[in-house]
């Protein structure tokens, strides 16, 4: 390739551990380390013999020789788990944080969105808002002036501009924040996941603008967890583990890598989450996710037989009567999407050994591709015993869902419904469109 | 998107020298800096428009949900100045150059508290604006510089107040009020240097921002603001124009209200302190900017 819009080169981010937890230190620490490191070290000495090491801090490494190259006009989405080093690769591509070792190269103006609503300030209106958060954003004055009604039009709130934003519902924040962000004209554009956000007609309209950066032989480096968006959206993509590239090429490839990867076949240790409520008498330990062959996913597809596998243990002493199980699907942005729970569906455990694993069974999983949330909640005696909001995220891929091999665009929601369409008047059999339609629907 | 075989060479970069079209568009290139670097007055200069806009905000918002607003500008320095004359001017009877007292002290508060003010918003400037610095990029010299140019709006209000006393004790200003502009940028680059230095400072140590309220009272009876630096001799009064400060209020009153001590070496020896503030104050700041991101 003769050009590039972008070149990474052996790029490495160190941090301290300590420095990332305790974000700041106090003056006070710093000066009694700085008086007292010459005592421990004589201290040190007098023990022992052998010359004192000042004791440095644990590092990690969140990304380790990285290097990629990017066409102009690519869009290459980056996927990964978790604290693979994707977000932290966005930031050093956008210049928010520096990295430690090796260098990159980028051509042109470079436009970064690694979050809705970038300097955005609640006590300013609406139209102050945009003006600002485009600034910061990068664009000239000039540019702002000519782009603001397209801005306006394109966020659909031209009657709340005079309004303080902080008097915004979050999705007209969001829709805001995202039209000010859309009319960015990088060079190069860096997303962060942003696109996920919003109702689903304004998705789509976000989904439509990044394609029509694309085309516009812009660059984009796409972050997600939404495979499904991923796979629409970008011909190439990186695939990053603890902080390395894993694998590079062609979307599906690399997507197919990922999903046959070990690291997502592992449960959900559950046990030292500190994120959770309830009395304790009863705690969750693991969950899984059980995909069609029994076996554990990260990854499930629409329309799968969908197990989820929660392991528990008993308070000592504690008597399980009477248990209760609730495991609730919500997207990312922390809507609730369906429920499924032991009340209404068969009652709740009588009595269940302290320690145990229970399954509640999905016969066909009803969700769109995309990215949801799972909480999981336990009462023993309608009291809370264990509470997790945010337990785990749950990644749908494409799946046969309908049995027609065909699937709605995901921007037309996140849930799919068993359905039949006739002519009135007709029998279902005279149309024999699909499948067996004398067949008892699959619920 | 390509069908058929992972191309899975493809994105990784070969090794070796990297060549760019003539002619194209700018290239950057992000390496890790070490030690000093470069204060990069270029790039703020490009982006000198944010630094309005973060100004522009700074003015906005400053005085937003409260029920006084700007007049919080004029009361502070106000008040300050009613106290300091019923305790300095009529129980002490500290000397006032032959200016009455409460303009002798007010002509003085009101570069003072831009001052104040300034280095209050100035040191927690980064700190308050910790989610931007985690998220874009920009110089961030920008929000500093921004948030001691908002200050200069308050200023410009107490100084109405100011030209108001003037009339009121019938006092004009002399010719040496054209210097009036050389004295604000003084006292801006004063305040500019000291706030780099302290919104550096507390990005990694909150203390900072205990320390600015003691910081300012100290700076306060350390400045000749409730008395007269005539009370010094030469050279003392010279040397105290290490304290940028006392180069500002001393010129404030002779510029404005006509005290006979014209600042001559002690605004030189200040306008000095001043610059190596702000130039070492400058460099501290881009020295640290690296880790603002990761710690903020």
């Amino acid at each position: 390739m003769a050009e590039r819009a972008l070149l990474v080169e052996g790029l490495g981010k160190q941090y301290r551990l300590g420095a990332r937890e305790a974000s700041y230190r106090t003056l006070r620490d710093a000066v009694t380390d700085a008086f007292l490191a010459p005592v421990r070290r004589v201290a040190h000495q007098f023990r022992r013999q052998a010359p004192a090491i000042p004791q440095s801090r644990p590092t990690i490494w969140a990304l380790k020789d990285v290097s990629f190259e990017v066409a102009p006009g690519e869009m290459v989405g980056i996927i990964g788990k978790n604290g693979a080093g994707k977000s932290t690769l966005l930031k050093i591509l956008s210049r928010v944080t520096e990295p430690t070792e090796g260098s990159v190269e980028i051509r042109g103006r470079v436009g970064s969105l690694l979050e809705v609503g970038t300097g955005f300030h609640p006590e300013l209106t609406g139209r102050e808002n945009v003006i600002l958060s485009g600034a910061i954003l990068g664009m000239r004055r000039a540019e702002l002036t000519r782009k603001f009604d397209e801005i306006v039009a394109f966020s659909e709130l031209d009657e709340f501009l005079d309004t303080p934003v902080k008097h915004y519902s979050s999705g007209m924040f969001v829709r805001l924040a995202f039209a000010v962000a859309a009319h960015l004209d990088p060079d190069l554009l860096l997303v962060d996941e942003v696109l996920a956000v919003g109702d689903a007609a304004f998705q789509r309209k976000c989904v439509a603008k990044m394609l029509e950066v694309g085309r516009g032989g812009r660059t984009v480096l796409f972050v997600s967890h939404n495979l499904g968006m991923v796979n629409a959206l970008c011909g190439r993509a990186l695939l990053l583990r603890d902080g390395r590239v894993a694998a590079a090429g062609t979307t599906e490839a690399v997507i197919a890598r990922y999903l046959e990867s070990e690291e997502l076949r592992a449960g959900v240790a559950l046990e030292d989450r500190t994120d959770r409520s309830g009395n304790g008498v009863l705690r969750f330990t693991e969950m899984q996710v059980l995909g069609a062959d029994g076996q554990p996913m990260d990854v499930v597809m629409s329309g799968q037989r969908v197990r989820v596998r929660l392991a528990y243990r008993a308070a000592p002493e504690a008597v399980l009567e009477n248990v209760f199980f609730q495991v609730l699907f919500g997207t990312l942005f922390g809507q609730n999407l369906f429920v499924c729970l032991t009340r209404a569906c068969g009652g709740n455990f009588a009595r269940l050994p302290p320690v145990g694993r229970i399954v509640c069974e999905i016969p066909v999983l009803p969700l769109a591709p995309g990215s949801y949330r799972l909480s999981l909640t336990g009462k023993v005696g309608e009291v809370i015993a264990d509470e997790l909001t945010e337990a785990v995220h749950l990644t749908v891929i494409e799946g046969d869902f309908f049995g027609s091999g065909r699937l709605p665009p995901s921007s037309s929601g996140p849930i799919l419904v068993q359905h039949r369409w006739l002519v009135d008047g007709e029998s279902a059999a005279s149309r024999g469109t699909s499948g067996d339609p004398a067949a008892p629907a699959r619920y | 998107m390509g069908a058929g075989h992972p191309d899975v060479e493809h994105l990784t970069a070969s090794p070796g020298a990297v060549s760019w079209p003539a002619g194209a568009t700018a290239v950057s290139v992000i390496r890790p800096s070490r030690g000093w670097v470069s204060l990069q007055l270029g790039e703020l200069w490009a982006h000198r428009e944010l630094v309005y806009f973060f100004t522009w905000r700074d003015i906005k918002v400053r005085y937003k949900q409260t029920l006084l607003g700007a007049s919080w500008a004029v009361l502070q320095p106000t008040f300050t100045m009613v106290i300091f004359s019923l305790f300095f001017g009529r129980l002490a009877r500290v000397p006032s150059d032959g200016v009455p007292y409460p303009l002798f002290a007010f002509a003085a508060l009101v570069p003072w508290t831009l001052f104040a003010n300034g280095l209050t918003h100035g040191s927690n400037s980064l700190v308050e604006s910790a989610g931007l610095l985690k998220k874009v990029f920009f110089p961030r010299l920008a929000l500093p510089i921004a948030s001691v140019g908002a200050s200069v709006v308050d200023f410009l209000f107490a100084f109405g107040v100011l030209l108001i006393m003037m009339l009121y004790y019938g006092r004009t200003p002399t010719v040496a009020v054209v210097w009036l502009p050389l004295l604000l940028l003084l006292a801006l680059i004063t305040v500019l240097g000291v706030s780099l230095w302290l919104a550096a400072i507390n990005v990694q140590y909150r203390d900072v921002r205990y320390a600015v309220p003691f910081i300012t009272q100290l700076w306060l009876f350390a400045t000749p603001i409730a008395y007269p630096s005539s009370l010094l001799s030469q050279p003392w009064r010279t040397v105290f124009g290490l304290n940028p400060m006392v180069g500002v209020v001393e010129g404030f009153r002779w510029a404005l209200v006509g005290t006979a001590t014209a600042p001559g070496p002690t605004v030189l020896v200040s306008a000095a302190a001043a610059a190596l503030l702000l130039v070492s104050g400058a460099f501290y700041f881009r020295r640290m900017e690296r880790v603002f991101a990761d710690i903020a």
